[in-house]
């Protein structure tokens, strides 16, 4: 401010500006001045009326913070109640299916195409919030989690099996009526010595032909007849009554080669499912088993 | 000029011309009459198209022009369209823009001029302005003069009939989408279920009575690409409101372009009575050459005309012409006209090619479809026996108002074995799927490839679906993947 000089700095007292022929506010520092360009008419209409505007949704609109919980408008209008009452349309669309649904036995859904369709409609959002984080979004599973597309089914793949299975559980011990039983820890428990689980791990894995595995041996026969065939049946056929998988085909929840299945013998146990039926209502749970039963087509 | 004097003659000009109003005089003659039929063709089409009806049995709509959303149906008079068929509809837009190329390269903006519904319904509204308030002149002097009860009483009558027709427009738009004669009686009975049509309603009628009454050239001037648009793709001998200058300048009075031909001095024939200014509806003066304001609309032509004929000279001063005969005649050159140019021919070809394609297409579609969606998460499967499933997501339409019955196979994979999840084998081993009349349905389907090993990589499959009864067929290609 320094270099102004007294004669052209005038406050108050604006002229013309001879270039652009725009009054001046009057304000000038070193020697530039401000021309006076005031914001457009329809500008500042615009701006008033979103002021009134604003003032009047807060007044409609549930707004103020108050001591008892803020205002409520003046048509009581909130994003709760909106949502309860578009949960509650939605309940009167969706309802008149679900309830056949629920009155349905779990047969007969597959066979009528709209109640299957509205049952893999359901099936599908359950499926995505409640079982996708393990089995995956397409029910493709992982290692230690089984996939639900294909044709081996530990528990059993027919339509009750499947939802005996979303019920209860497996190995849940919050449920009575879980798939309980589990796999021995050979390994752990000293039941069997490394030796002796390396010749069976090599038997089981002739059963199913993996294709590094050796001709059986008398020796794993034996030792597999003496710990393994009671579970896992004669010749690994598998038993879904105690969840004891069939060791003779192609589908390994653990992995076919051997340091996978020498580990599983050492350590036993199995893997753990919650029980469904607390969390989940019943049509929900027959519309899942519908669903995952049509992924893979079951048994 | 230096280069400081330039500069100063830019800021002498305004960077943008202050917005002032138009007051456009009445005009008649030939581009006035074509501008009349258009306007009263399509407003008509407009207000009038949902009511006319087009039987089609009784499970469909017998409005001739219909979306209808809930059921993902549009109508248009013997054409049905399905959701999956949207492609239409996107050739009809691509259409749309290339025959504007095509009236640009011929005409430029004549689009602008007489069929955009700006211009359309501005016209509309400048009609009704014109009857209340009287011609321009009438209007100019009631706009300065004070507010008595007159000038008050026919400024509401104005906007009163503005709004009514805008109303009018935002309610025809709403016929559109459901059936016309119910939705009349819905809407002026106030039955329930009809509130998103008041909505649209209210918003159609505020838009039209803001830009056909409020904004009107400005939105052309300032809102509207197109201009900008058309101005990079016209060319120089795009026909365009052009004011002859060799033929009108020096423009003088009457008196002194009479004396001047005596005299044998130069003269032209504009008598700078400023006719051509006052007619245009956007404020343009043709005479200062090309310019963006300018919507071909040819009223200038008609006011120009008659003056000419009033004072015995030949018509059209102010004509349809090129740029390139502009020049042509400047060098005393004869005019040119080249309806025919690559450009031209270009995009009529290329509208035959794609409407002839649409049209073949329309015609010879089927009544069925099929749509198969391969899984994505699983690509494929292992089974226990080594084998491979891979699934399948297949919706079939039935376009026909009957039930039919299509038997579906999957064939190109040999041993490969077919399951629709839901559906048994019937006794020959088909799997038969009803689908009801004009309704789709969705299937799920498992194919598996039995035995260790089978194959490898990927393979393709045929999905055929046949009509039980009448033996017509689709056939989709896809894919099989082994683990
Ligand atoms: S200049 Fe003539 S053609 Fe262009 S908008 Fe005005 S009246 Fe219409
Ligand atoms: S109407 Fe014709 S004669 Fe009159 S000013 Fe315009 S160009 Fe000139």
């Amino acid at each position: 401010m320094t270099t102004m000089s007294d004669d052209t700095f005038d406050k108050g007292k604006a002229r013309i500006d001879p270039v652009s022929g725009v009054p001046t506010t009057g304000h000038e520092w070193d020697g530039i001045e401000e021309l006076n360009t005031p914001l457009p008419r329809w500008w500042v209409w615009t701006f008033w009326l979103t002021v009134i505007w604003g003032v009047g949704y807060t007044i409609a609109y549930p707004a103020w913070p108050t001591a008892g919980g803020g205002t409520q408008g003046l048509f009581a209008w909130n994003s709760r109640t909106q949502v309860a009452s578009e949960v509650a349309d939605l309940q009167t669309t969706r309802g008149p299916v679900l309830d056949k649904i629920k009155a349905a036995p779990l047969d007969m859904i597959e066979s009528d195409p709209q109640l299957l369709a509205a049952a893999r409609m359901v099936g599908k959002v359950a499926f995505a919030t409640n079982c996708a984080s393990c089995h995956g979004a397409g029910g493709q599973g992982a290692r230690g989690y089984a996939n639900l597309n294909d044709d081996d089914w530990i528990w059993g793949g027919k339509l009750a099996d499947i939802r005996q299975t979303i019920e209860h559980g497996v190995r849940w011990d919050a449920d009575k009526a879980t798939h309980a039983s589990a796999m021995p820890a050979f390994g752990r428990d000293g039941v069997l010595t490394p030796e002796q689980i390396s010749i069976v791990a090599d038997h089981v894995r002739t059963y199913a032909e993996t294709p590094d595995s050796d001709a059986p041996t008398p020796e794993g026969e034996k030792l597999y007849a003496e710990n393994c065939a009671a579970c896992h049946g004669v010749e690994g056929k598998g038993n879904p009554e105690m969840g004891a998988p069939a060791l003779y085909d192609q589908v390994w929840l653990y992995g076919s080669d051997k340091p996978s299945v020498v580990a599983r013998i050492v350590n036993g146990g199995g893997a753990v499912m919650p029980a469904w039926k607390d969390r989940l209502d019943d049509t929900t749970i027959k519309a899942l088993a519908v669903y995952v039963h049509s992924l893979g087509g079951g048994q | 000029m230096s280069s400081a004097d330039a500069q100063h003659q830019l800021l002498d000009e305004p960077f943008v011309e202050a917005a002032h109003k138009v007051y456009n005089k009445k005009v008649d003659g030939q581009f006035r009459r074509i501008k009349w039929g258009i306007q009263f063709a399509t407003l008509a089409i407009y207000y009038f198209l949902p009511f006319v009806r087009w039987h089609r049995g009784p499970d469909a709509p017998s409005q001739a022009v219909l979306v209808d959303f809930p059921h993902r149906r549009f109508y248009f008079f013997f054409i049905e369209i399905w959701p999956q068929e949207v492609y239409y509809v996107t050739g009809l837009l691509i259409l749309a823009a290339l025959i504007l190329f095509l009236m640009n390269a011929v005409a430029g903006r004549i689009w602008c001029g007489y069929m955009c519904p700006q211009t359309v319904w501005t016209d509309f509204y400048m009609t009704a302005e014109r009857w209340i308030e009287g011609d321009a002149r009438d209007r100019m002097k009631l706009d300065e003069g004070p507010w008595t009860a007159g000038k008050i009483r026919k400024k509401l009558a104005k906007h009163f009939v503005w709004i009514l027709i805008a109303w009018w427009t935002g309610g025809a738009w709403v016929l559109y989408f459901g059936d016309a004669p119910t939705l009349v009686y819905d809407l002026a009975t106030f039955q329930p279920g009809v509130g998103q049509a008041y909505l649209w309603i209210g918003i159609l009628t505020f838009t039209t009575y803001v830009f056909a009454g409020v904004m009107r050239e400005k939105l052309c001037l300032h809102a509207c690409p197109w201009p900008r648009i058309q101005a990079a793709l016209t060319d120089e001998y795009a026909l365009n409101v052009t004011y002859r200058r060799d033929r009108g300048e020096p423009r003088m009075s009457l008196k002194q372009a009479t004396a001047a031909r005596a005299a044998n001095l130069p003269s032209g024939d504009c008598v700078d009575c400023g006719q051509c200014v006052a007619v245009c509806p956007t404020g343009v003066d043709i005479r200062k050459g090309a310019q963006l304001g300018c919507i071909q609309c040819g009223l200038c032509i008609d006011a120009c005309d008659g003056v000419m004929e009033k004072i015995h000279r030949p018509t059209r001063l102010i004509a349809y012409d090129t740029e390139m005969n502009l020049k042509r005649r400047a060098c005393g050159e004869e005019p040119i006209y080249k309806t025919f140019r690559v450009r031209t021919v270009f995009y009529a070809a290329l509208i035959l090619a794609i409407g002839g394609f649409m049209s073949i297409t329309l015609a010879t579609r089927g009544d069925m479809y099929m749509n198969v969606l391969h899984d994505r998460n699983p690509l494929t499967v292992r089974l226990k026996d080594g084998g491979a499933r891979n699934g399948y997501t297949i919706r079939f339409a039935n376009k026909k108002p009957e039930t039919r019955r299509f038997v579906i196979d999957a064939s190109g994979l040999a041993g490969a074995q077919t399951e629709v999840v839901g559906v048994a084998p019937d006794s020959k081993g088909k799997v038969v799927i009803e689908v009801g009349p004009d309704q789709t349905r969705e299937a799920r389907v498992l194919l598996s490839t039995r035995g260790a090993a089978s194959s490898k990589g990927q393979a393709p499959v045929l999905f055929t679906a046949t009509d039980a009864e009448t033996g017509a067929s689709v056939v989709v290609k896809d894919v099989f993947i082994w683990p």
